[in-house]
């Protein structure tokens, strides 16, 4: 397990709904109305493969992996990135529902594509250090709990439905 | 396992910030403070709000601290002994607060350093941080 994965899980009974402030909602909102899905999704699958290369394991039909250069280049990983940007918007706009919202998405990772749930977090670890690159200062620590907090959510509902 | 180049890239990097260490160290700290509330239980006796002189002194330390280390990775043991000793029977914090700080500081680092904080650069500093805390921690037990 690397030294610096901190997505936390968040325990969720199964009556109790995730609470979100106003400020919560605007700033997911916010933040996911002004960044470019083509743009950081690519560049956060991206840099999980390079930052953790373990996690290229799944990715074996990708070709070529080779080096950081080949993996930001490697336009099978650009489109899946962007693919799982456009899966996070679903969260975005159901975000008093983002267990069942996931619950189908749940189940494939886990018996058709096999994935620890554990790689879910190193990617939610990279989504946030693309986006505070991508809005500097204003990716203030108060924006990144919100948004840590919401990729919390969505990494547990994501690992909800593997038994 | 960290190559030669990126033993370079981390001591570029740390050179570039130590003009900033208050400013991005602090910054580090509040981040962790906002999203890891319980790591705020080790300041109580400080200052941590947002520009206080505690605050940014702590900041300063901890990014010198971090530039210092850097020099000579293979001789960290030796570089961080006296902050070895500080840790593990002075200030008593838990190592799990290490790796909270080491993302916070990563998040400041590419916040300040925008495209600059390269995919490459985000992994050698993630594992410097990493060999860094864990020297930190040897001493605990």
């Amino acid at each position: 397990m690397p030294e610096n994965s901190v997505s936390a899980d968040l325990q969720t009974e199964s009556h109790k709904m995730v609470e979100w402030t106003d400020f919560e909602r605007d700033t997911i909102q916010d933040i996911f109305s002004r960044i470019e899905y083509d743009v950081v999704g690519p560049a956060a699958l991206a840099r999980c493969l390079v930052v953790y290369p373990w996690t290229q394991r799944y990715f074996g039909g990708f070709g070529n992996l080779y080096n950081a250069a080949a993996i930001k280049g490697n336009p099978m990983v650009s489109k899946h990135g962007t693919t799982i940007l456009h899966g996070l918007d679903r969260a975005v706009k159901n975000m008093d529902d983002i267990k069942n919202t996931y619950a189908e998405l749940s189940v494939l990772h886990s018996e058709k594509l096999h994935v620890d749930p554990d790689n879910f977090k190193l990617l939610a670890d990279c989504l946030t250090i693309v986006v505070a690159a991508q809005l500097g200062n204003e990716f203030t620590g108060e924006v990144q709990a919100a948004f840590q907090k919401f990729l919390a959510v969505v990494v547990s509902s994501l690992g909800r439905q593997y038994h | 396992m960290l190559s030669n180049q990126e033993k370079m890239l981390i001591v570029q990097i740390w050179e570039r910030l130590t003009p900033v260490a208050e400013e991005i160290g602090a910054d580090a700290l509040l981040r962790m403070f906002a999203c890891f509330p319980g790591s705020k239980t080790y300041f109580s006796h400080l200052d941590i709000s947002r520009g206080s002189p505690h605050l940014l002194s702590l900041g300063k330390k901890i990014v010198l601290a971090l530039a210092e280390g850097s020099k000579d990775i293979s001789q960290l043991t030796v570089t961080l002994a006296p902050l070895q000793i500080m840790h593990a029977y002075q200030l008593r914090i838990d190592p799990t607060n290490f790796k909270l700080l080491s993302h916070c500081m990563l998040v400041a680092l590419s916040c300040h350093m925008r495209d600059d904080f390269t995919a490459v650069a985000h992994a050698a500093m993630d594992k410097y941080l990493s060999a860094f805390a864990a020297v930190l921690a040897e001493k605990y037990r």
